[in-house]
């Protein structure tokens, strides 16, 4: 085991889950707003520092997680060693996932009587494309630069039309971490 | 008071009840199971509320607690006392202050502003639980989005009473989707719910239900076009600040029917009359 595993966790557990943890709950209360993740976390490459925060803020043996092939073993052992979180190859099985793209098929999209049983996507992403969102969480319509595709507003529009089942994605770049919840309507204003 | 972790709770709870937390706001109105824990109070007293107080303050916040409307209540200086000790948190009375404003049974008169998070301590936070015992059924209920039997009820209210009789917990529907409880606020609270900017989050400690409204959630009162939804009015103003379009409690002061009515929202009625003497001068 590389020595780096051990290191790069939280320096004060309590209260950088908890400043974390605020960031994450503003972003999915204000989708495509971006939300700053203060807590300093050092994960090994490729995995972002506002990433590692999230993943020691939110996991721990109780919720499997899935990472993209893109996060090697340094990733995977850093994960499991910070959280107690099991690393699965199953999508279907995963609580998180770890995207480098966004890639949504697979993943538990939870039940009619419990659509809080599905997946959470942390999705590492940087770019900006201009979209218009609405929904819970947005006074009207609200414009904002995300760093998707295109494309991915008919990917999200498929995921909408299952509410309340979905998949919520959380999306992490530099600034920080944009939340876009099953709830919201995303149009792409740039075609 | 080294012996306890940050905000009483133990990591790992606070990090269950935060996921819970995060799938509420996905899922606006929908009741999300939590592992309740055991809280130094008893039930009843608030402990769903505390449980998510204490899994979302953090140094910078600023606690507000209210109790009916009041800062002064046993409940609310309890909450606000346990905060201040284990979380060292600042704790206020005023509502403009506050970032984090646990409540029980009102939403405060003065407007809420983007930012600020209010919790609400919920007793019983199934609203279809007086028509169907069985969580099973109500599951499956909330499931269908099956909510004839809720109608009924406010049908029978006005068949037997010619109105619908609820006055607290008047149930809410939620983006056009989930019947809700807003917890046993006043029903003239009701539409301060709906399109709030601010982030209301639901703790049932008992039932060990988590839910929320994230801000500017569509937020109805269930009625009919014939019986339209209505909130409390009061003829007279506040005995104490004069101030009319508020909710106000009955206050007895004699034992010979003599009674009062007086703001139930303290901060306000003390800002009213702050504002009155101060003009006065």
């Amino acid at each position: 085991m590389d020595a780096a595993v051990l290191e790069g966790g939280f320096a004060d557990a309590a209260r950088d889950s908890q400043s974390t943890f605020r960031a994450i709950l503003s972003a999915l209360s204000e989708p495509g707003t971006v939300h700053p993740v203060t807590a300093v976390a050092a994960p090994p490459a490729p995995l972002g520092p506002a990433a590692g925060a999230i993943l020691l803020t939110l996991l721990d043996q109780e919720t499997p997680v899935w990472l993209a092939p893109a996060f090697g073993a340094p990733v995977r052992e850093w994960t499991t060693f910070q959280t107690g979180a099991p690393v699965t190859e199953d999508r279907a099985a995963a609580r998180f996932a770890v995207l480098d793209t966004p890639d949504l098929a697979g993943f538990d999209r939870g039940s009619d009587a419990y659509p809080d049983r599905s997946a959470t996507l942390i999705l590492t992403a940087d770019g900006a494309t201009p979209f218009a969102l609405a929904g819970p969480g947005v006074d009207g319509r609200r414009a904002a630069a995300l760093p998707l595709p295109a494309a991915f507003a008919e990917t999200w529009a498929e995921n909408r039309a299952l509410f309340p089942r979905g998949l919520d994605l959380l999306i992490v770049g530099g600034e920080g971490v944009i939340g876009l919840p099953r709830t919201t309507e995303l149009l792409c204003t740039s075609r | 008071m080294t012996t306890y972790n940050f905000a009483y709770l133990d990591e790992a709870t606070k990090r269950m009840i935060r996921r819970a937390l995060l799938k509420a706001v996905a899922i606006p109105g929908y009741q999300v199971p939590f592992a309740s824990r055991e809280m130094p109070m008893p039930y009843g007293w608030g402990t769903g509320g505390v449980q998510v107080t204490a899994s979302i303050t953090g140094p910078d916040d600023v606690l507000k607690v209210i109790d009916q409307g009041s800062d002064d209540t046993t409940n609310a200086v309890s909450i606000r006392q346990f905060f201040a000790r284990v979380a060292d948190v600042a704790t206020t009375t005023s509502t403009t202050e506050a970032t984090i404003i646990q409540t029980r049974h009102r939403i405060p008169e003065t407007p809420l502003s983007p930012g600020q998070i209010l919790v609400y301590q919920v007793p019983i936070p199934e609203p279809l639980r007086l028509l169907e015992p069985r969580e099973t059924e109500t599951r499956i209920m909330h499931a269908l989005a099956e909510y004839g039997l809720m109608h009924v009820k406010l049908y029978e209210d006005i068949a037997k009473h010619g109105r619908i009789a609820k006055t607290y917990a008047y149930p809410v529907l939620v983006e056009d989707r989930y019947v809700m409880d807003p917890s046993p606020t006043p029903k003239f609270d009701n539409p301060k719910m709906n399109d709030s900017p601010a982030l209301q989050l639901f703790g049932a400690g008992r039932e060990k239900r988590i839910y929320a409204l994230p801000p500017h959630t569509k937020v109805i009162s269930l009625d009919f076009e014939d019986h339209p939804f209505e909130v409390q009015r009061f003829t007279e103003p506040c005995a104490l600040c004069g101030s009319t379009g508020v909710y106000l409690d009955e206050i007895v002061t004699d034992d010979r029917g003599g009674r009062m009515y007086a703001c139930s929202d303290t901060d306000w009625c003390e800002r009213v009359r702050a504002a009155r003497a101060e003009a006065a001068e």
